[in-house]
């Protein structure tokens, strides 16, 4: 593989992960937003299979591999899991979806919040160039990239109204440190990757069984209906 | 010391509470086949793997095993009324088999406490689980026991020797390693030693006892595993795992508070300390960058005799995100919000070992970073980020503390603000401070411990959290009164407990290192505290008890086993606070490493 062509591939990859982070916020839908990001995670693992190919190394694929079934696979089927599981029959048509399988009212509404995703971008630029000052090489002139899915992922996390849109806010920001570890360094020690992709598995299936206790005691999964704890 | 035994003494402290763990897993497998058998049809997941409790939707497992409280874990049950749910069932390694003897008869021990004791004892058990299930107890004790003892053993020979490594560069304990070793060994037995007779009181089914004693072995052998660990990522993982493994201890209850408390629980700490991953990414970026090879680029020690050649800004970047992430765990501001409503929903025992050791766990994981960023940048930028959340965190616990209406979120505020001592004696930087803020961290600990298994009691007798509906606890319930009394003087930093000599100290050090304005600033806010403690404290525990009548037969007694947690615990912090003794070395070498003059 030529320079040329490592370059376009890996530019486009990271153009489709940071993309499909912005679909994210984009979209109302739970059901399409959990797509998406299983759709993030195989770029995830091709942007991972891509550096290895380019630096020949076989582990690296191994990792990326094991990155495309854990995000692009079991991660997304146990949300999808979680969200079955609340969602009553489909309601007839011309009637305001209100149900617990849409992201209805959103603290930042959709506009404003790509407004601000470009926001965020900007801002990952601004901040990484120290980064890619250090060592300019192509996969770390992508390394803004990484941060802004990352801000993003915090972005989703803090304004969005549902349990598991919430869950996906977190992915999409366990998937932004990933690339940002592959684009640095080619990623962190296997011994260090497998733990970080098990803690984030056994955090997901922990906040599952939450959301389904959620259910149970408040009668959905709206987190402004979390307000027992006051001061 | 050979290679085996160090290896022996470092891994200990992990594999113990996970064998523990994971022979209470065992146990419920093994405590089903006869079920099965019997054609009693169990919930499938009663079974289920570790990892995976049971769905809440599911009905409660039926009670397998219940029995007379018999002599095992002794007075504390025979005090707690009858052994429902005590410690689980025992499953050491010996197992259940060997422990075959018949049903013992009940120890004449003090009446049972409270109003809410079962009238009658539960149907004598049959099968060979009841005598078993009383030993569960003192299996409890089994983890902190080892922990404490491995600690000790490495306290003599690390403070003189430097420190030592097993498993290649894996696990690694220097004199700071081997201090919090000790602290949430401490910590840990007294929690531990208060489990049974909270699970007896709670009238845990057995189903629940167990998942809740698997919870805290597992929770045991991650604190050791993140104190032990040499290699930065494995910290992390270690750190992040504690979090998965509190979740459901924090939301044991299942009430609409608990919940709530555990998702926000789960989802602010997993995104803080992401941020702290973050950070520790681009710390090994910097170091690749710096020329050293993959294998050793998170290990802590090689890291910190490289760091000079680091670049500045990614290190500071890193160093930003990472104070930010391991400070949402050691609850400073501001991603700190998780903290009161974990602490006041989780069990008394739970939140013990929570604000008791987790705390100061995670806060020693930014220790070590400290060290590497301040070989790179020089001491003055780690301190301006530390003191600045430090304060801030101050200045909220404080004002929190001073319209705190709960006296458990009271007791987690506490947390913070003690928490935020910590963090400024190590933004101060001398060996002095950082000596001081690690006796602060075992002080705290233990006292911690007291007041909150203290408060597990109030909230049983009471059955209200309200700080304004509890009144005259020590002539409700003198030994409860004067344990949580003398917990809250501790807390508040009086002598003879070590809270006294550690806050001090650090204001000694403060003064010294001209950091004088900080100090006073602190001190200040500390005293604010210090005024809301006190006079919610006072109300809690002085004055005529609300009803006459609920002491006319005497006061309420706290049992031996129940109180003897709470005197040990009181009794550790004073002797710490008079001498440090044959630690002393230790503490100032753990004070050397991350100290700098």
């Amino acid at each position: 593989m030529n320079d040329s062509v490592y370059t376009q591939l890996l530019d486009l990859a990271c153009g489709a992960f940071l993309l499909a982070a912005v679909v994210v916020l984009w979209l109302r839908q739970l059901s399409s937003i959990i797509r998406v990001f299983a759709l993030q995670g195989a770029v995830l693992a091709a942007l991972a299979a891509l550096l290895g190919v380019r630096e020949g190394r076989w582990d690296l694929l191994a990792v990326a591999v094991g990155i495309g079934l854990l995000r692009a696979g079991a991660l997304p089927h146990i949300v999808r899991r979680a969200l079955a599981a609340g969602t009553p029959p489909p309601a007839r048509h011309y009637e305001e979806d209100n149900s617990e399988a849409r992201e209805a009212r959103p603290l930042v509404n959709v506009a404003a919040s790509l407004i601000g995703a470009a926001l965020l971008t900007l801002l990952a630029y601004a901040v990484a160039r120290p980064l890619v000052e250090l060592d300019p090489t192509p996969a770390t002139r992508a390394l803004p990239v990484g941060l802004a899915v990352v801000l993003i992922g915090f972005f989703t996390l803090v304004t969005r109204r549902r349990a598991l849109a919430q869950v996906v806010g977190f992915l999409l920001l366990d998937n932004g440190i990933t690339a940002t570890a592959f684009l640095a360094a080619s990623g962190v020690p296997l011994i260090v990757e497998l733990g970080v992709s098990f803690d984030v598995l056994l955090a997901v299936l922990v906040l599952q069984i939450l959301t389904t206790r959620m259910r149970a005691a408040f009668g959905g999964t709206g987190i402004d209906d979390l307000r027992e704890l006051r001061d | 010391m050979t290679h085996a035994t160090t290896a022996l003494l470092l891994t200990a402290p992990v594999a113990v509470p996970l064998a523990a763990s994971a022979a209470h897993a065992a146990g419920g497998l093994r405590e089903l086949r006869p079920h099965r058998r019997a054609a009693h049809a169990l919930p499938r997941h009663s079974a289920g793997p570790v990892h995976r409790p049971p769905s809440p939707r599911a009905p409660a497992e039926p009670a397998q095993v219940t029995g007379p409280a018999t002599g095992g874990p002794a007075t504390g049950s025979a005090a707690a009324g009858p052994a429902t749910g005590s410690g689980g069932p025992g499953v050491g390694p010996g197992g259940p088999a060997t422990l075959t003897g018949g049903p013992r008869t009940e120890p004449p021990g003090p009446p049972p406490l409270g109003p809410d004791d079962p009238a009658a004892a539960p149907p004598p058990a049959t099968g060979p689980h009841a005598p078993a299930r009383t030993t569960g107890a003192w299996l409890g004790l089994v983890s902190p026991a080892t922990i404490l003892f491995c600690g000790a053993a490495l306290a003599t020979t690390v403070p003189q020797r430097g420190p030592v490594t097993a498993y290649g560069r894996l696990l690694r304990a220097d004199a700071l390693t081997v201090w919090l070793l000790l602290a949430v060994g401490a910590v840990a037995a007294l929690a531990c030693a208060a489990n049974p007779a909270h699970l007896a009181h709670e009238r845990a089914d057995a189903g629940t006892a167990r998942r809740y004693n698997l919870l805290i072995h597992a929770f045991l052998a991650a604190m050791s595993a993140a104190v032990l660990a040499a290699n930065l990522g494995v910290l992390w993982i270690a750190i992040e795992a504690t979090t998965i493994v509190t979740a459901f201890l924090v939301g044991h209850r299942r009430t609409r508070a608990s919940v709530e408390a555990a998702w926000k629980y789960v989802v602010i700490c997993s995104a803080g300390i992401g941020l702290a991953f973050l950070g520790t990414v681009l710390l090994y970026y910097a170091a690749r960058q710096a020329g050293i090879p993959e294998a050793s680029a998170l290990d802590w020690a090689t890291l910190a005799t490289h760091a000079d050649h680091f670049d500045p800004a990614v290190t500071r970047l890193a160093m930003s995100l990472i104070v930010l992430g391991f400070g949402t765990k050691a609850g400073l501001a501001p991603l700190h919000a998780w903290l009161p409503d974990a602490h006041s929903q989780a069990p008394a025992p739970v939140s013990a070992l929570m604000s008791g050791v987790l705390l100061s766990v995670a806060f020693a994981g930014l220790l070590r970073y400290k060290t590497v960023a301040d070989a790179a940048l020089g001491a003055g930028f780690t301190r301006t980020l530390l003191a600045g959340a430090a304060l801030l965190t101050l200045a909220l616990a404080a004002l929190l503390l001073l319209v705190q209406r709960d006296y458990k979120r009271m007791l987690a505020y506490s947390s913070m603000e003690h928490m935020s001592l910590i963090a400024l004696g190590t933004a101060i930087g001398t060996p002095l401070a950082v000596s001081a803020a690690l006796l602060h961290i075992a002080g705290h600990g233990l006292v911690k411990t007291v007041a909150f298994c203290a408060s597990g009691h109030i909230l049983r007798i009471r059955r209200t959290a309200r700080i304004g509906r509890v009144r005259g606890l020590l002539a409700e319930a003198p030994a409860l009164g004067v344990g949580f009394g003398l917990a809250v003087v501790a807390l508040l930093g009086l002598p003879p407990f070590s809270l006294f000599a550690s806050e001090l100290g650090l204001a000694r050090a403060g003064f010294a290192a001209h950091h004088s304005g900080v100090a006073a600033v602190a001190l200040l806010f500390v005293l604010v505290s210090f005024a809301a403690l006190v006079s919610r404290t006072a109300r809690m525990v002085l004055g005529p008890p609300p009803e006459p009548e609920a002491v006319a037969d005497g006061p309420v007694r706290l049992g031996v086993v129940a109180a003897a947690p709470l005197v040990t615990g009181l009794v550790a912090a004073a002797a710490l606070g008079v001498t440090t003794g044959p630690l002393t070395r230790l503490l100032s070498a753990a004070g050397e490493i991350v100290g700098r003059h």
